[in-house]
């Protein structure tokens, strides 16, 4: 591990200021991905600023019926929180599905979006890598591709964002509230991650010094009825082969879709909005033929690599499964418990 | 679990409540707990260094040129070896120790250098900066059958004969093949590279103190690693001594001295008279510490309409590193399971440029029950009969191959009791019938079985102490496994005395001489040795002995040792739940019986039993190391990426014993728990997953891909 100067960051405003003088600074969260990544050698920052302590550990309720998330709320805190459990159900599965007790009381809401793939080979310092290295290439294209991208992949890289907690955001609409040197903006997050392109270094739009210090979640009063399957290849303590998000608004016929909201994970560079999918299943009645159109609507450009075919017919299971699932859940309750009001 | 031990082989009349067949908690239970038990890395040191490994980055080919300048540039670093400055070992003819002698390099991740500084994080950082330039040869890091270029090794592991035949197999088959009712049964089976991947990595500490070499190492065998070293350095084994009170697992991996412990010893000679302390990483041990080979069985069966075998064969195909061979003896189990007078089996291997295969629990029997215990379930389907009654038509009288009995065998029992406990009389035998909701369920059984391996030269010493109490030494090893207990309440037993004053000394070559902790053989050839130790002390001392009293006594040979074949024996039953959308396993039940002999510990004998039977549960549907062989890089080597059965995937389990009185495997009629538990389990998911979903998979692990590409191809329907 290469040496670095580590800064505790006293606000949002100077940990910002501070990170945006060094080109070779970086933010610090709970360190669940990054300080793996200082011990194996993918990167190498000079200074890191400490942004763990800052007070941006809050949900908060909004005007509009829709929840801000500090960046700072714990996986742990966020899973379990009652307006997510009862208003956001597939937010409270989604987390719950990642990485272990441990991990999950340690990272925190800005720094699960900011995870890196896991692709192994990302991993390897020793392996060529565009996503670690720009312009050594990529030795996953035509190597072991289990965990891979069948979706908005390049030539340049085929990694996987490894992020459940983003699919089930990116489901709900959600939008990520930066602050950098020039100040305050909101992406959404279906812009906030990027597809790999020729640039697979950048992940995200973020720039240099851009401080992620919430999430909003709009209100969608339908989410009620929502779910999330992660499909993995052991019971826990795995990342995605393929998940599936959705949330559903149905006819007062408990099966006609009046709008879908469908986000897949595992099978491209950014948690991947399935707006064809939902457009496909809107106005029809929730079938399992409907669902299968829609998800084979969905997955039509995919390019599966040598070892990853399987996660086109997964995907399409497993949403029809999902869907399945919610139609036969019945009529949502109205959401209830302590912070039930809207 | 319920045990039952017979009471007949007690070494000495009991005079008071005994020892040994005691449900007893583990004697380092509370320091483990309490953080007190040292392990390797952990043992404190007066100003110690750092030294770091660098590993080859290419897979073969001859180091061109070092660069070294940034890496002893780094703030520090103390100095950097390569093999153009480490010294000359005195014995390399073990090519997987003599690292740092010369250019070559024989695999990806071999040791080309090392970093020595005053810090870990130092030491870390440096060597990422050391830079080899190389010149790569062609290589060949896959076993592919039917490309690579295979040979008949002089003998499997363990000794064990290469090829064996009796009577005409291939007449067997083409008298099966002709006859309508009969089965000729001929599948290739295949399983994964697997890694041992103890929870402790391995790590040394080498301390040079002139010509004396102290090491404490993580390792099944002080004395094995002791010897090993010496001869690699040219010393007096009196010379070297090693350290080794706790183990953080093994399961093969520390049972021989694997390079970094030379690189310790090595790194500490530069440093004179600091200690050197070495831990791997995680991805260090993928290509260091020895795996499992991938093994191709193609499993031949002949039987008639009643299910008996007429021909039995199991022709294995492996790899092995091009520097040192490891021939895993996967067709061995096949010599001893079933009857039949028609046999054949065969090893075979492939010299690949890959890191050196080694010892995984239960080498051999472990993939060796793979494919043959799914090809029985294959044969009971097609001649519609149940998989346990085939198998017990296929009961063995008499060792098939040598023609020996059995000193005791107990097969049968095995699959009778565990169909009784796990309800298998009410199975409905057609795949792919029974679903709740989203899962289609199944059950699948197959046999276990693991030999009695004997090891001669273990000797334990007893002294009386002023304190009262029995001091009792041996350098044996605890894996976890429960040595620290199980030897003492042995020695309780032999010395007729209370189990508080058993004062036990083990993992430390001041000890008398211990064999290896493997082959499931440690608690038998220690306790024996212990046995007699505490013989010879009475016949001396008396019960009354003064303090200072002493004898020391050697594992007895074993008279019945060519008399009899002998092994112990088991039967696993499993109930899977298939995801019918995604093809996701579950288990929720595993269910083993067990033939092995008397059981020492009922608790530490549990877990070593359903360890056993997590870890082939862990085969059957998760454990593969993946070849990249354009790079001959193992790509998946950390534990993110290398799945291990998680606590999730474990749900009901038991491991039952049958009482078992067997008079000839030793003084202490025990067979060995340790490894048998991982055999067989893998064969019974596979079949409990082709009963649930009509899918037959002939290859471990069973991942979601292989089931769902089956289902697809005709869905059971919903009911």
């Amino acid at each position: 591990m290469k040496p670095f100067r580590y800064e505790r960051a006293a606000d949002a405003a100077g940990a910002v200021a501070t990170v945006a003088a060094h080109p070779g600074a970086a933010f610090l969260g709970a360190g669940t991905n990054l300080v793996d990544h200082l011990k194996l050698g993918i990167t190498s920052p000079d200074l890191l600023v400490d942004v763990s302590r800052l007070p941006m550990d809050q949900v908060e309720e909004r005007a509009d019926g829709g929840l801000r998330i500090g960046a700072n709320v714990r996986n742990a805190d966020l899973a379990a929180h009652p307006a997510v459990r009862t208003r956001y159900p597939v937010l409270s599965q989604a987390l719950l599905s990642g990485a272990s007790g441990q991990l999950r009381n340690l990272a925190t809401t800005g720094g699960n979006l900011l995870q890196r793939t896991r692709c192994a080979y990302f991993q390897d310092p020793s392996s060529p890598c565009n996503k670690r290295d720009p312009g050594s290439g990529c030795a996953a294209l035509e190597g072991w591709t289990r965990y891979h991208a069948v979706l908005g992949a390049s030539s340049h890289c085929v990694a996987v964002h490894p992020s459940d907690m983003a699919v089930a955001m990116t489901a709900l609409g959600a939008v990520v509230v930066t602050l950098g040197p020039d100040g305050e903006r909101r992406v959404p997050l279906t812009e906030f991650h990027r597809l790999p392109g020729d640039a697979p270094h950048r992940d995200t739009v973020l720039r240099h010094g851009e401080l992620i210090t919430g999430v909003e979640l709009p209100a969608l009063p339908f989410a009620t009825r929502s779910r999330y399957r992660k499909v993995r290849d052991r019971a826990s303590y795995a990342f995605a082969l393929v998940s599936v998000a959705v949330a559903l608004d149905l006819e007062d016929d408990g099966r006609t879709v009046r709008e879908a909201r469908i986000a897949l994970g595992g099978i491209a560079h950014k948690p991947w909005r399935a707006e064809r999918a939902e457009a496909a299943l809107r106005g029809l009645p929730a079938t399992e033929e409907s669902c299968r159109t829609a998800a084979e609507a969905e997955t039509a450009d995919a390019h599966p690599l040598r070892d990853n075919a399987f996660k086109v017919p997964l995907v399409h299971n497993t949403l029809v499964a999902v869907v399945r699932d919610l139609v036969g859940q019945g009529a949502p309750e109205a959401p209830g418990g302590l912070e039930g009001s809207r | 679990m319920t045990t039952r031990t017979s009471e007949s082989r007690t070494p000495e009349p009991a005079a008071r409540p005994r020892a040994v067949g005691a449900d007893r908690e583990r004697a380092d239970a509370r320091d483990k707990v309490l953080g007190r038990a040292p392990y390797a890395f952990e043992h404190p040191m007066e100003r110690p260094c750092y030294a770091h490994a660098v590993l080859s980055s290419v897979p073969r080919g001859r180091i061109t040129a070092v660069d070294t300048e940034a890496a002893r540039q780094e703030e520090g670093v103390i100095t950097v070896l390569t093999y153009e400055n480490a010294e000359r070992l005195a014995s390399t003819d073990d090519a997987e120790l003599a690292i740092l002698q010369g250019p070559e390099v024989a695999f990806r991740g071999q040791i080309v250098g090392a970093v020595i500084a005053e810090t870990p994080e130092a030491a870390r950082e440096a060597a990422s900066l050391v830079r080899f330039t190389y010149a790569e040869e062609p290589h060949a890091s896959e076993l592919k059958p039917g490309e690579s270029e295979l040979y008949r090794p002089e003998t499997a592991n363990g000794g064990a004969g290469t090829d064996s035949e009796l009577g005409d197999l291939d007449a067997a088959m083409e008298a099966a093949r002709a006859d309508p009712g009969a089965v000729a049964l001929d599948e290739t089976y295949r399983t994964a590279m697997t890694h041992c991947n103890p929870m402790e990595p391995h790590a040394t500490i080498a301390v040079w103190q002139g010509d004396e070499l102290t090491l404490y190492d993580s390792s099944q065998s002080v004395h094995g690693h002791r010897d090993t070293l010496a001869e690699v350095f040219g010393l007096d084994r009196a010379r070297v001594h090693m350290i080794c009170p706790y183990v953080g697992g093994g399961f093969g991996s520390k049972g021989e001295p694997h390079a970094h412990s030379v690189l310790a010893a090595l790194a500490a000679r530069e440093v004179s008279g600091r200690p050197v302390k070495l831990a791997l990483t995680r991805q260090q041990m993928f290509t260091l510490v020895g795996y499992r080979t991938p093994t191709y069985q193609r499993v031949r069966l002949a039987a008639g309409a009643d299910g008996r075998l007429t021909g039995i064969g199991m022709d294995a195909v492996e790899q092995t590193s091009r520097i040192k061979e490891f021939a895993e003896q996967s067709a061995n189990p096949t010599r001893t399971m079933y009857a039949a007078p028609h046999r054949k089996t065969t090893h075979r291997l492939a010299a690949l440029d890959v890191p050196v295969p080694s010892w995984m629990r239960a080498p051999g029997e472990c993939p060796g029950m793979f494919g043959p215990e799914v090809a029985m379930d294959e044969l009971a389907e097609r001649l519609g009969l149940d998989p346990v009654e085939v198998r017990v038509r296929n009961d063995a009288p008499t060792d098939p191959e040598t023609g020996k009995p059995f000193s005791s065998r107990n097969l049968v029992a095995c699959l009778r009791e565990g169909a009784r406990r796990f309800g298998w009389q009410d199975r409905d035998p057609r795949p792919a019938v029974r679903r709740e909701g989203r899962w289609l369920i199944g059950t699948g059984v197959a046999s276990s079985a693991y030999p009695v391996n004997r090891q001669p030269g273990s000797v334990a010493a007893v002294q009386y102490r002023d304190d009262g109490r029995y001091r009792v030494g041996i350098g044996a090893a605890d894996l976890g496994t429960g040595a620290w207990t199980v030897l003492a309440q042995i020695a309780a037993d032999a010395l007729d005395v209370p189990l508080d004053q058993v004062d036990l000394r083990i993992g430390d070559t001041a000890l008398p001489k211990a064999t290896v902790a493997g082959g499931s053989s440690g608690t038998a050839m220690w306790g024996s040795a212990i046995v007699a130790a505490a013989r010879k002390f009475r016949e001396r001392h008396g019960h009354d002995p003064s303090p200072g009293d002493h004898a020391q006594a050697e594992t007895p040979a074993n008279p019945h040792a060519e008399r009899f074949a002998m092994h112990a024996f088991g039967a696993q039953f499993v109930e899977v739940r298939v995801d019918a959308d995604t093809g996701e396993v579950r288990v929720p039940r595993l269910l083993g019986v067990f033939a092995a002999g008397r059981i020492i510990n009922p608790r530490t004998a549990r877990s070593q039993l359903i360890g056993g039977m997590t870890m082939g549960l862990s085969m059957a549907l998760h454990e593969e190391t993946v070849t990249d062989p354009r790079y001959g890089l193992l790509v998946n080597h950390d534990l993110a990426n290398y799945h291990i059965t998680a606590n999730a995937d474990v749900h009901s389990i038991e491991a039952h014993s049958i009482d078992e009185d067997d008079p000839y495997v030793n003084p202490l009629g025990a067979k060995g728990i340790g490894e048998i538990g991982i055999t067989g389990t893998a064969a019974a998911v596979v079949n409990a997953v082709r009963h649930a979903t009509g899918v037959r998979v002939r290859e471990v692990p069973v991942t979601l891909d292989k089931v769902l590409e089956g289902l697809r191809n005709g869905p059971p329907s919903r009911q």
